[in-house]
């Protein structure tokens, strides 16, 4: 079923795609003309399909459970803020705050993405095909991040426990994120990532980051590192 | 918040459309800057005048034209809405200590190809009230407000303009304004509000005095501190800067004939074959320019 934003008014395309039957057959929807509004998408909490034909603005997808959803075009900042499960494919860029402190399902981006991406990210897997910008994985709790492309300035700054696997350079690493050994846990669990990309990449090409754990505490030993 | 837009025309076809074009996009902001909004749009003018932008505020179109008369040659005065734009060979050092000896009247800025209009209100009346749609042009700026360190006024609105076919829109807010506004005020500069904004641009054009454009931005990364997306136009075209934190949004679209910039991505969804063009977020503390 094709939503066109053209002719129906955003707050009714997603109050439909809200609240879908469970045993509803119909579960494939496309929405034409997003013309770059906010909140496209925003809450769904179904297993249905949704491809989205063009550019949208802000929090596209956000607290989005179960549902997979496409975007053929670029996504303004936070795309899948704060997802709970699920699927978001971008095909195109997306802005500052991807997939910001998301707890859990799966976020590809086929572009690059700008700052502050996966920002206090919880429990997402979020795979970046190009470049990520500077101060991403910021606070960073847990999950995976993985850039094929380079990543800015202070990388994983304050990091928790997410691990971060990056194929290209690091413009510099922030406080408390340091280069980690890749064991075979790691490598079997970045392959698995790598799969659900559709990437036949080897984990071998990329580096682990992740948290010294100095900053856990407050240690006066450590104020030069904050 | 404020939203920033901004269009520079590679070539000629769109030249008629860019009012409605800005228009459109001003509009789309206003959810961004809902207190005031201005725009400013540049054209050739082949008779070699200057241009002088002016507000009248409370004082009325006729007794100023006759006072003017006495005291300045010029070769038109256009009226829209509560503004004028007076046309004269006459030279900015003639004009400007005329213009500036009337209280009642603010000169949002002059040059050979600027026109600003900016007024308070929201985006969709003002342009409304100036029909921003019937004009025409090679490139333009324009900002919707919404006011945080300075009053709603029509000199708290940009884009402000403190040199010659200068101009400069901002999302964002300054800290270190006032300690910059003195060192300025003692080089000369003048300023009519107490906006950060203003600032910025008292600063341009005090720069541009031996730099480029460019150069002045790059070298602003370092004296300006704060937050902030710039559009700094100029008679030949326009640049853009984000501060190195970037928390201020931008995107841009650039095809083979223009280059459009808007705070977020659905202002410009109405522009022609826009899903076809390059589009991407200027990088924090880089210059982008545009010009002929």
């Amino acid at each position: 079923m094709n939503l066109d934003l053209k002719k129906l008014k955003l707050r009714s395309v997603n109050e439909k795609l809200q609240s879908i039957d469970r045993k509803k057959n119909n579960r494939k929807f496309t929405i034409s003309n997003p013309e770059g509004n906010h909140a496209i998408c925003a809450g769904l909490t179904e297993n249905i399909d949704v491809t989205i034909k063009g550019h949208v603005g802000y929090y596209c997808a956000g607290m989005n459970q179960n549902a997979n959803i496409i975007v053929d075009g670029n996504v303004g900042t936070g795309v899948a803020e704060n997802m709970m499960s699920g699927k978001v494919h971008v095909k195109g860029n997306a802005s500052q705050s991807a997939g910001a402190t998301a707890h859990g399902g799966t976020l590809i981006i086929d572009g690059d993405t700008s700052s502050r991406c996966g920002i206090s990210m919880k429990g997402i897997d979020i795979i970046v095909k190009g470049s990520v910008g500077h101060m991403s994985a910021f606070m960073a709790q847990s999950g995976n991040l993985v850039v094929f492309g380079n990543a800015g300035e202070a990388l994983g700054d304050s990091l928790y426990e997410t691990n971060i696997y990056v194929k290209g350079k690091v413009k510099s690493l922030g406080a408390d994120c340091e280069e980690k050994k890749m064991d075979k846990k790691h490598k079997s669990k970045l392959k698995e990532l790598l799969k659900k990309a559709g990437s036949n990449i080897k984990p071998d090409q990329f580096k682990r980051y992740g948290s010294a754990r100095k900053l856990y505490n407050f240690n006066i030993d450590n104020v030069s590192n904050y | 918040m404020c939203g920033i837009v901004g269009i520079y025309l590679k070539s000629k076809k769109f030249e008629k459309s860019l009012g409605g074009m800005l228009s459109k996009m001003l509009i789309s902001m206003e959810s961004r800057g809902p207190d005031s909004a201005g725009f400013a749009i540049y054209s050739s003018d082949k008779n070699k005048n200057y241009k002088y932008s002016i507000c009248l505020n409370e004082m009325s179109f006729e007794k100023f034209k006759k006072e003017i008369k006495k005291k300045v040659k010029f070769s038109s005065v256009e009226k829209n809405s509560d503004h004028i734009v007076l046309k004269s060979i006459e030279k900015p050092n003639k004009i400007l200590p005329i213009l500036e000896s009337y209280e009642k009247i603010s000169l949002i800025g002059y040059g050979k190809s600027i026109e600003i209009f900016k007024q308070v209100g929201s985006p969709s009346n003002v342009v409304k009230k100036f029909n921003l749609d019937n004009f025409s042009g090679t490139h333009a700026i324009g900002h919707t407000r919404m006011a945080t360190e300075s009053a709603i006024t029509t000199n708290g609105s940009h884009p402000y303009s403190t040199g010659e076919d200068e101009c400069l829109v901002h999302n964002g807010s300054l800290s270190n304004h006032n300690n910059l506004r003195r060192k300025l005020k003692k080089n000369g500069s003048k300023f009519n509000s107490e906006n950060d904004t203003e600032v910025a641009a008292g600063y341009i054009s005090d720069s541009l005095k031996n730099r480029n454009l460019k150069q002045t931005l790059k070298k602003g990364l370092s004296e300006l501190d704060g937050f902030y997306t710039f559009i700094a136009g100029t008679h030949s075209g326009f640049a853009v800067l984000r501060d190195e934190i970037a928390c201020k949004p931008a995107v841009i679209a650039e095809t083979k004939d223009y280059v459009a910039i808007c705070s977020e991505f659905q202002a410009m969804a109405h522009m022609p074959n826009v899903n076809n063009a390059k589009i991407f977020e200027p990088e924090p503390g880089i210059v982008y320019s545009w010009g002929k």
